[in-house]
């Protein structure tokens, strides 16, 4: 069912890197508007994705799944994944899930900009 | 939404939640289960799998008139071990399928292999739950279980996310393997509609969502529970004649 709580706001930063501002909630409910952002966010060129999650209001193990998904798609078009603005609760949700082993965390988005460039 | 309900809102959500842990304990091991392959091992996320990434979603559609969605999640938790097929045993926690809690299993793989693994509950809350895998696992990922109200119709759900594990289980699941998965959850949703008295098919999608392998994970073989686990059943001989010379 989609979520129409959730919106997902794409930024350019750079031509080589864009960013993907989530508010709201991501279950798996948001797919089709998550995977839409994330194509509007990949162009040519796109060599990073930074998720910030500074608006985030939850997240359930089906939000989880999409970023994994998401994940997949990245790395097929050789683009790196990194994330800011997590509350402690999900960087353990990260870490219980591994998924910190294949998104880059970073506290704020400079440090997050910085690391993908 | 107030700072109250947020606060609500949050509290909520940790409570749904596994909390941290690098490696899996097994707080009591229940008569016939086998601790074998899941104490001390790390949990494996897709990323950490070696084959080619599947996404199965396994549904059956119920009538919401007889049948609401928080029924099922209730029925389902509870009598989850009764939906598995013959010759599978999930060993539930003694607390039922809560966040953080471990249980252990007994699979039956393709050739009649016995298989002793395990799941933790991931997350867990009134519409759904989750079960994550083990190192050493067939498979390296997750499965949720939920159930939602549509258009007159509660619609239970079963969703696979996973890799096999290492190079053997790749092999295993071309070979049958994903095969007697989707049965083995088309089994349990026919039994979880039965549990309301329903008769319902089972409508089964599979999306390969990576047909990439993951070469640089093939070590994961060392995890291998059914390698340990027939390593085992081979020892029992072995295990068997020692303690008798102990004992006399």
């Amino acid at each position: 069912m989609p979520d129409a709580a959730t919106t997902f706001e794409v930024r350019e930063h750079s031509e080589q890197i864009r960013v993907i501002g989530i508010k709201g909630d991501i279950t798996a409910g948001s797919e089709d508007v998550l995977m839409d952002a994330y194509a509007r966010a990949s162009g040519d060129g796109v060599r990073a994705i930074v998720l910030s999650f500074t608006e985030l209001d939850y997240m359930n193990s089906g939000g989880i799944g999409l970023l994994v998904t998401l994940l997949v798609r990245a790395q097929r078009q050789r683009q790196r994944v990194l994330a800011f603005g997590l509350s402690d609760h999900y960087r353990q949700i990260f870490e219980l899930t591994r998924l910190d082993e294949a998104v880059g965390i970073h506290d704020s988005e400079e440090e997050a900009l910085a690391a993908a460039r | 939404m107030n700072e109250q309900s947020e606060q609500q809102a949050a509290a909520r959500d940790a409570a749904s939640w596994a909390k941290s842990v690098s490696h899996l304990n097994v707080s009591e091991v229940p008569e016939g289960a086998l601790n074998l392959n899941v104490e001390g091992r790390r949990l494996a996320s897709p990323i950490q799998g070696f084959g080619k990434m599947w996404q199965k979603t396994y549904q059956v559609r119920l009538p919401s008139e007889r049948v609401s969605a928080s029924e099922v999640i209730v029925t389902w938790k509870q009598r989850f071990p009764d939906f598995w097929p013959d010759g599978n045993r999930f060993y539930a926690p003694l607390t039922g399928i809560e966040p953080g809690e471990v249980a252990l299993l007994n699979m039956t793989l393709p050739g009649r292999m016995k298989l002793s693994t395990g799941v933790m509950v991931l997350y867990a809350d009134e519409e759904s739950f989750t079960l994550m895998t083990p190192q050493g696992h067939m498979f390296a990922g997750w499965i949720t279980f939920s159930a939602t109200e549509l258009d007159g119709e509660t619609v239970a759900q079963a969703q696979v996310l996973m890799r096999a594990s290492d190079p053997i289980y790749e092999v295993g699941l071309a070979l049958g393997g994903h095969r007697q998965e989707d049965r083995f959850w088309e089994h349990t949703l026919t039994g979880l509609a039965a549990a309301f008295e329903q008769e319902v098919e089972v409508d089964t999608q599979v999306v390969c969502v990576d047909r990439k392998r993951q070469w640089s994970k093939w070590r994961n073989v060392w995890h291998s529970a059914a390698i340990r686990s027939t390593l085992h059943t081979l020892g029992a001989p072995g295990r068997i004649a020692r303690n008798w010379l102990r004992q006399s």
